[in-house]
């Protein structure tokens, strides 16, 4: 019999299989990836100390650790509803239902769409696909890229394209409508970069890392933001042009792009068309949560964790008995906080079914998880502790039921 | 010179590991991938970008999450419609075709039967 069900086997879910497994549970994890790892498997970048992150080492460890000590994960299964049925969860999947008392939903997160005319041509994707694209299946996805959306995601995979070898030729603003709103804002991309450039090795730095202490500065910024953008890793980040529409029919054939206003309005008779292979839409993450929903559980819109979450406390429990969460379905941070919460859920798991014997490991785990946060070199959201404080309060106004 | 093809050198990962070659047909035309390749990076290796027809449109479409979020990549496999190119492992003596425009005869200047 299964004692633990974990949905995903990424950060979280590797982390919290290894840790239930370590108290003596049995545990089954289940993804839909043909390897293990999630959204770590996409993940090369430099660490302040020079030491590179790799992330398919990383799952590979974890992945290891975790089967190492009893649990069993199997890949290439998707999870389609969950439901609490008498004893427990009962989960439909497309190897059949799967039953266990406690169900670990670790989906991490999915990309944001930032549409526009032309972006069903084949050639264009989200980054995350050039990234596994590029990293896990190591196939080329271009000649020449052109990155539309600006963001921290963006400038980390734009760095890995060109470390295999693929030419991005720029990086756009996505155009102004309904959908796009601050992402296609010069201003507020500008802000946000900001507050990540003590990342950049370039000029970007110099140009104004400080100046985002000052709005009049920013604005002023904004508005002589050079017109043949400002390079970084000696690839040309654009401000203050947008792509308007992704040209091709059978195929992407370039890019049409338009000069924007500080606010992101097109400025008309600016309209002029570059060449491109390959278009990559960054959007940004947002929790994959939708199992939580159909699951009945209560949701929290916080945009500080990017989006809708699943209400949940420090202990990563929901207010439905036995269903816990973990990692970026909990609000989008980077992987290492997601092990963090992982090793969490596990000792509450192990906790909830009387096999954690050492209760200062619990409190302990929460602390980390605090931590990682503080010491994370890249903060999705710079107001991510707040985020996590209403979560939490709001949590506990609601309480758990069935218990 | 193709556009694709795979990335043999990589200055951090390393060169691609040695793996077996499988045979497979898309679209009725044989090609090789593999062993361990999806279907959506064996097809953009060999330089095919469209996996299907938008089934009223007729619009070419390939993959666009290549995670198995957003199902914009599915294929037939074997005859089993909607199959994921982007989650699915190719395997040898598979038959993959394209999703192809289906008849819409009741719409006004739709897609004959």
């Amino acid at each position: 019999m299964t004692d633990v069900l974990i949905v995903g086997a990424g950060p979280a879910g590797l982390s919290a299989a290894a840790t239930c497994a370590r108290h003596g549970l049995s545990v089954r994890v289940v993804d839909e990836f043909m390897k293990p790892g999630g959204r770590l498997l996409g993940q090369l970048h430099e660490e302040p100390d020079g030491t590179w992150w790799n992330g398919i080492e990383e799952a590979r460890r974890l992945y290891e650790q975790a089967v190492g000590l009893g649990a069993s994960v199997a890949c290439g299964v998707s999870v389609y509803d969950a439901a609490r049925g008498e004893e427990g969860w009962v989960v439909s999947t497309t190897e059949g239902i799967l039953e266990a008392p406690v169900l670990l939903l670790a989906t991490g997160a999915a990309e944001t769409a930032l549409p526009l005319p032309g972006w069903t041509i084949p050639g264009v994707m989200s980054i995350g696909a050039a990234q596994v694209m590029t990293n896990v299946h190591r196939v080329r996805v271009g000649e020449r890229g052109v990155i539309i959306g600006v963001n921290i995601l963006a400038v980390a995979i734009a760095r890995e394209l060109q470390l295999a070898g693929i030419h991005v030729d720029r990086m756009v603003l996505p155009p102004r409508n309904p959908v796009t709103q601050e992402a296609a804002s010069p201003y507020h991309v500008m802000q946000s970069l900001l507050r990540v450039a003590h990342l950049a090795p370039s000029a970007f730095i110099r140009y104004g890392s400080r100046l985002v202490k000052s709005d009049p500065l920013l604005r002023l910024a904004v508005r002589c933001y050079p017109a043949g953008g400002v390079k970084m890793w000696r690839m040309p980040i654009h401000l203050r042009t947008a792509a308007v529409e992704i040209l091709g029919t059978s195929k992407v054939e370039g890019v049409r792009l338009a000069r924007v206003s500080p606010d992101g309005e097109p400025l008309p008779g600016t309209e002029h068309d570059i060449p491109a292979d390959f278009v990559c839409i960054a959007g940004g993450l947002h929790p994959l949560a939708e199992l939580a929903a159909v699951a009945g559980c209560p949701f929290a819109y916080l945009p500080e964790l990017g989006g809708h979450v699943p209400l949940h406390n420090e202990r990563m429990e929901t207010p439905l008995a036995g269903l816990y969460v973990a990692g970026n379905i909990t609000g989008i941070e980077s992987a290492k906080v997601a092990m963090a919460q992982g090793a969490v859920a596990g000792l509450a798991i192990a906790e909830h079914l009387g096999r954690l014997r050492d209760r200062t490991a619990l409190a302990d785990a929460i602390a980390h998880v605090k931590r990682v946060r503080r010491s994370a070199t890249i903060q999705f959201h710079p107001e991510i502790g707040r985020g996590r404080a209403d979560v939490e309060r709001m949590f506990q106004e609601q309480g758990i039921s069935g218990k | 010179m193709s556009a694709t093809g795979r990335i043999e050198e990589h200055p951090i990962l390393g060169p691609l590991p040695e793996r077996s070659v499988v045979t497979f047909r898309f679209n009725g035309v044989p090609m090789q991938a593999y062993q361990g390749e999806t279907i959506a990076a064996a097809l953009l290796a060999a330089g095919i970008r469209t996996l299907r027809l938008h089934e009223e449109k007729g619009t070419p479409r390939g993959i666009y999450c290549n995670i198995g979020h957003c199902f914009e990549c599915r294929v037939t496999v074997n005859g089993r419609t909607g199959i994921r190119a982007c989650l699915t492992l190719v395997e040898e003596g598979m038959e993959i075709t394209a999703g192809e425009i289906l008849p819409t005869p009741l719409k006004k200047g739709g897609h004959p039967a």
